[in-house]
């Protein structure tokens, strides 16, 4: 897991390994300080000496201006490393999911892949700057002071061989115990942010059934409990300033009385040995030792926070579409004839949940052909086999004489256009959403496009025309209008397929009679297969398929189909009931 | 999240700023016991800083007064007699233990503190919501209301949390500290304002330039987020259309957008507390030299003991200070984010100044009216007179008269005009029209969700503004398109119409929206759980607990909008005999832009632009070739 998102550092690796040596410099130089300040006070100050207090001052300075240069730098590469690293990170991800398949996207909901895309990759920026940082700089301080305080006093200096352990095991515990509790806080989190949305998006039965009062409650469950358990665990993390201060402390009391005694041994001569200044150093070091354990901790428990991220991220990055195109891939497609031959096809990949069983079709270029029956008869899947957003599991969908399979999946879909049922507009003017079917269409080419579409006629009365401006998901169209742009940015393609799933239901019928009727004499080379709900939709189509629990329960012309085929005179009467009377 | 970042966008440019206002509103929540808790914290901080700046200064009394004379003593040939250092060691020791102890209290009471006051806030802002007219949610988008919980809530925390008990410690560290060395030499405290001054220029001016990045950086952040959001939720349009490339150029754009800026924002922020330290160094340094040449030259009676216990002194002056000044920009954003959170604790509630109430009724052998304890089935308005302070019942009936009704969401612009509905108990009044024509609005003034502007509204012959309105709302039910399910059990999800509904009542109910036989099926039957507003059920089934959820509430009145408009013809077959059902005896208002499902009504209203346009039947509107006959024969866009 980590090697892969290692991988994604790429132009950034010399300033991922930079920052290290940088930051082993500031962290030597930081070790170094203590050490000559004790000359200073002993064989400076101590004795009077102004001279080589001034020079001993200037070094001093002058490896200060080092470390703070070491810092700085390190800092600056840091934020390099760790920002473009997360560029980089969203960069990968993004292209790997702009390859997904339809059966990949539909393995993540939206909402989960824009978190990995935000939250995670910032909690793994962070995690990477901490451990190119603080997780180099601790362990390494933590070694340059205790090297140095041994070999200024190796006797003083078993003093922290004593206090590291009990900091290190305390602080050990702390996190064992804490840890946990968080976790359990952070799922108290997902209920309650639950609490609230559902509350939100049914604001309206809450208000309706007047079932304030009982939401307040289940609100106050929750939020008691994440009360009690943070409680808990902040009440735990608590200890960590008190034992931090016990080992210092600790260490002080010791150092003093047993310093005390050496130097009165050497006579406070620098000479014989231990002195008041090298007393000072040693307790700088024991606070710079004792530092760099909770700064440890501290990097230990980042590092298994973001650990679900990284994982998540992983989870994105090694997602293998499962439609690719096949290599000496065929880049034309001949004609708009499409064959389907025996094709069985399931969500699952699962014999046992078919969703489409045994589809026999043939559909002869610049035919219109028509689909009807009801929800879960499995109508739009049955499209999405053509342009090969899924695999069929079993048989062959077969588009201008080739297996779909044979072709530049890029090449198919240009020849293939869908009208999805979900459709979306994207934010954006009118024009730049039309031109996602032709990218450097002409305002002509548009406007012609639209006039078929009937999508013309309303785009012309805006103020703007062409160039309104569309909101995010089509929000400032009525429901009619947007499926009619959405059919004029298909048909901008030019397809030599052009497939309507149920993409006009919103569409009056007059209207509805007014596109097919473009269709029919501006584009009649192009196979046209619509999906529909109102029979009246259909009706003129060379052919009509009867959809019935994903199999074809009947193909046939209208008239064919309403003698001899119950649900479709079924679904007919019931919608000329109205207009009979 | 995207739309908090957006419209918080413009005002993104400069750097954040502290609001005092907020912090004054925050503290004001350590009310009752939390105030003694805090006296008590602060007590234990002031110790424990005490403790420690004692500590250091005992390393003068060390230095001078043990180490330096048992030198002496033995470098004159005497013998050293340690029990002097080992009782003050002792003593210090002890000192030691009392601050330690003090630390710990602190801690652990702020702990208390901080959570109790985070639970407090966000009680405060779900509770206060629960009370916002329905308004406030329809003109604040989702994700705003949202992020207060989540973002902004987590930001508090941490600051709740940390960096206030950090800065409050800071605060009486450093004033100890300050007089400790004012105490010790106030020739080098002078000397040590003129670096400390120095330094803090430098944090302002990197603080500044972090901060105004930091702003861009979430500024970028969320134009981002926003793109993603879109492109994602759009991605199979991408691949239909062969949109990848495009899709991925402009996400590059604004990925390098945001990685410059992240990247100056975080530079700022690390080489922070390298120059700083640093900094800290080299005042030592300087302090070292300077205060060498006072002890020297003999001025200002500076002993080693004395230099040295300064020298760890400014330490412990410039370390907190530091440490809080880094956090400067994340307790503008913890504050700007409270700020948000307040707002919505200061949004003014629903009014409701109705004062005819709801009451359990029955008649007595005389045929009055009256008031009962026990449920009756039967119910009555209580109508208290102010005048003569008369009470007055009226049997609730379900009649509901709306004369004349104006209405606008927003001043200026009216949504209805002159609406005139009569709706006799038992009736069924369906609303047909064009988005926008006005027909939810209408069910938003009977149930007073929106108060109407001009007009009248009667239900059982009483103004609705007089009912109180949580009763008004017990006595319509509502079925809706969206059907939002709760997280729960499936009983307890129909028991939300009734609370105190027994299982059998949950049943019948469930009976009589023709629920009861799929609810069956399922794994656990009623106890079902179901997550997710009911995804692992179908629209049909989602909308027929929906339906069992009204039924089992029993009221006289029900609205029912767009109640079957997701559902295809084949569902609806199903969904529609729950719903006859549930609509028998009942006063009924249908919205529904599917004319099948309105076509048995009692009378009918076509609305366009907030007025009516034709009403009456479904035939007699069918002979009357207009508006309806378009709409039914399909010649007219619905949507």
């Amino acid at each position: 897991m980590i090697k892969k998102l290692l991988k994604c550092v790429r132009e950034y690796k010399i300033y991922a390994i930079l920052t290290p040596l940088l930051v082993a410099g500031e962290a030597a130089m930081d070790v170094l300080i203590p050490y000559i300040m004790s000359k200073l006070i002993d064989n400076g100050i101590e004795k009077g000496d102004m001279a080589y207090t001034w020079k001993i001052g200037i070094l001093l300075a002058f490896v200060c201006i080092v470390a703070l240069a070491f810092g700085m730098f390190s800092g600056i590469t840091a934020a390099k490393a760790s920002t473009g690293f997360a560029s980089n990170l969203r960069h990968d991800m993004y292209y790997r999911i702009q390859n997904y398949s339809f059966s990949n996207i539909d393995k993540f909901s939206p909402a989960s892949i824009v978190t990995r895309l935000t939250t995670d990759v910032n909690n793994v920026q962070n995690a990477f700057q901490m451990i190119t940082r603080v997780a180099v700089r601790a362990p390494l301080m933590l070694i340059f002071a205790v090297s140095m305080a041994f070999s200024i006093n190796a006797k003083l200096s078993l003093v922290f061989v004593a206090v590291i352990p009990i900091l290190g095991g305390g602080l050990f515990l702390i996190i064992k115990k804490a840890h946990p509790i968080f976790e359990k806080v952070f799922k108290l989190y997902d209920k309650l942010n639950n609490v609230v949305a559902e509350n939100l998006h049914g604001i309206r039965v809450v208000k309706s059934f007047v079932r304030e009062e009982r939401e307040n409650k289940k609100f106050n469950d929750v939020s008691s409990d994440i009360y009690k358990n943070f409680s808990k665990a902040e009440k735990i993390l608590a200890f960590n300033s008190p034992l931090m201060q016990f080992s210092m402390y600790f260490c002080i009391i010791l150092i003093s009385w047993f310093a005390a005694h050496f130097i009165v041994q050497s006579g406070n001569n620098p000479d014989n040995g231990m002195t008041t200044g090298l007393l000072m150093t040693l307790i700088s070091y024991a606070s710079q030792i004792l530092m760099s354990l909770m700064m440890l901790s501290f990097v230990f428990v980042m590092i298994t926070i973001s650990r679900a991220s990284a994982g998540r991220i992983v989870e994105v990055l090694d997602e293998e579409s499962d439609i690719v195109s096949p290599e000496n891939a065929v880049n034309e497609v001949k004609d708009g004839s499409i064959v389907f031959e025996n094709v069985d096809f399931s969500y699952a990949k699962d014999k046992n949940k078919l969703c489409l069983e045994g589809v026999n079709l043939y559909i002869k270029a610049g035919e219109t052909v028509g689909i009807i029956g009801g929800t879960g008869s499995s109508k739009t899947t049955l499209v999405h086999l053509i342009p090969r957003l899924y695999d069929a599991t079993n048989g062959s969908v077969r588009v201008g004489g080739r297996d779909v399979r044979e072709y530049d999946i890029k090449s198919l879909r240009d020849e293939v256009a869908v009208v999805l049922q979900k459709n979306v507009l994207f934010s954006g003017t009118i024009k730049e959403n039309l031109r996602w079917g032709k990218e450097d269409a002409t305002d002509e080419e548009i406007k012609h496009a639209c006039v078929l579409a009937c999508a013309d006629e309303f785009v012309e009365t805006f103020p703007d025309k062409y160039d309104t401006h569309i909101e995010q998901g089509g929000a400032n169209v009525s429901g009619g209008q947007k499926q009619r742009l959405c059919i004029a940015r298909a048909l901008l393609k030019k397809p030599k397929i052009l497939i309507l799933d149920d993409s006009t239901s919103a569409v009056d019928t007059a209207t509805d009679a007014k596109i097919r009727k473009a269709f029919r004499e501006e584009i009649p080379n192009t196979t046209k297969i619509i999906i529909a709900q109102r029979i009246s939709s259909v009706q003129e189509a060379d052919k009509i398929i009867v959809l019935d629990d994903g199999k074809v329960n009947d193909v046939g012309n209208h008239k064919e189909l309403l003698e001899r085929n119950s649900i479709y005179r079924e679904v007919y009467t019931s919608q000329q009931k109205g207009a009979m009377e | 999240m995207s739309n908090v970042n957006k419209k918080a966008a413009p005002d993104m440019k400069k750097r954040p700023k502290i609001d005092f206002k907020i912090i004054g509103r925050i503290l004001s929540y350590i009310k009752g016991k939390y105030r003694v808790y805090f006296l008590i914290a602060m007590a234990g901080t002031l110790i424990s800083a005490f403790a420690s700046v004692y500590g250091i200064m005992f390393l003068e009394e060390l230095i001078d007064g043990h180490i330096a004379p048992l030198v002496e003593t033995v470098l004159g040939g005497g013998e050293a007699d340690f029990s002097g250092l080992l009782l003050a060691l002792v003593k210090i020791a002890g000192i030691y233990v009392v601050g330690i102890v003090g630390n710990f209290t602190c801690s652990y009471i702020m702990v208390l503190i901080s959570q109790g006051v985070l639970k407090k806030i966000r009680d405060d802002m779900f509770f206060h919501m629960q009370t916002l007219p329905i308004k406030y949610f329809d003109t604040n988008a989702f994700g705003d209301i949202m992020s207060r919980y989540t973002n902004d809530t987590d930001t508090l925390e941490q600051m709740i949390a940390q960096s206030i008990p950090q800065i409050i410690n800071t605060f009486l560290t450093v004033t100890i500290v300050l007089i400790a060395m004012i105490k010790t030499s106030w020739q080098l405290t002078l000397f040590m304002f003129f670096t400390i001054g120095c330094m803090l220029l430098i944090t302002k001016y990197i603080g500044g330039k972090s901060g105004k990045y930091f702003m861009a950086q979430q500024k970028s952040f969320g134009k981002l987020d926003g793109y993603i959001e879109e492109m994602i939720n759009g991605q199979k349009v991408v691949k239909v259309f062969n949109h990848e490339e495009v899709s991925k150029k402009e996400f590059d754009e604004l990925n390098t957008e945001l990685r410059e800026n992240a990247k100056n924002a975080n530079k700022f922020a690390n080489i922070l507390m390298p120059i700083m330290g640093n900094l800290g160094y080299l005042q030592y340094v300087l302090l070292a030299c300077v205060g060498g040449a006072l002890a020297i030259s003999g001025a200002g009676s500076l002993t080693i003991g004395g230099i040295v216990s300064f020298l760890e002194l400014s330490r412990s002056f410039t370390r907190p200070i530091t440490q809080v000044s880094q956090q400067i920009n994340s307790v503008a954003m913890a504050l700007a984010g409270a700020g948000r959170i307040f707002n919505m604790i200061d949004e003014p509630s629903e009014v409701d100044d109705g004062y005819v109430t709801l009451v359990n009724a029955k008649y007595t052998h005389e045929g009055k009216l009256v008031e009962t304890k026990e449920r009756t089935g039967m119910w009555a308005w209580k109508h208290p007179h102010a005048a003569d302070g008369t009470v007055t019942y009226t049997q609730l009936r379900g009649d509901v008269r709306l004369t004349d009704v104006d209405f606008g969401y927003v001043e200026g612009k009216p949504v209805l005009h002159d609406v005139s509905v009569f709706a006799e108990p038992g009736q069924k009044v369906a609303f047909v029209g064009a988005t926008g024509a006005g027909k939810t609005t209408i069910t938003n003034l009977i149930n007073r969700f929106y108060d109407i502007a001009d007009g009248k509204i009667r239900y059982d012959g009483i103004n609705i503004n007089k009912i109180k309105k949580a009763d008004l709302r017990r006595s319509l039910g509502i079925v809706l398109q969206e059907t939002n399910l709760f997280t729960g059990t499936v009983r307890e999800n129909i028991r939300y119409g009734k609370l105190d509904a027994t299982d059998e009542e949950v049943e019948a109910a469930a009976v009589l929206a023709n629920a009861h036989d799929f609810i069956k099926r399922l794994p656990k039957g009623y106890d079902t759980m179901l997550t997710g507003g009911g995804a692992n059920l179908s629209q049909g089934q989602r909308q027929l607990i929906a339906i069992a959820r009204a039924a089992v509430a029993d009221p006289p009145v029900m609205i029912l909008d767009e109640a079957t408009s997701s559902i295809d013809t084949r569902t609806e077959a199903i969904v529609s005999a729950g719903m006859d059902s549930l609509m028998f005896g009942r006063t009924v208002f249908v919205i529904a832009h599917r004319l099948s499902t309105v076509q048995n009504s009692d009378v009918i209203m076509v609305l366009e632009r907030g007025r009516i346009i034709e009403r009456g039947n479904h035939d007699e509107l069918i002979a009357k070739k207009g508006k309806y006959y378009q709409l039914y024969t399909g010649a007219f866009e619905l949507e």
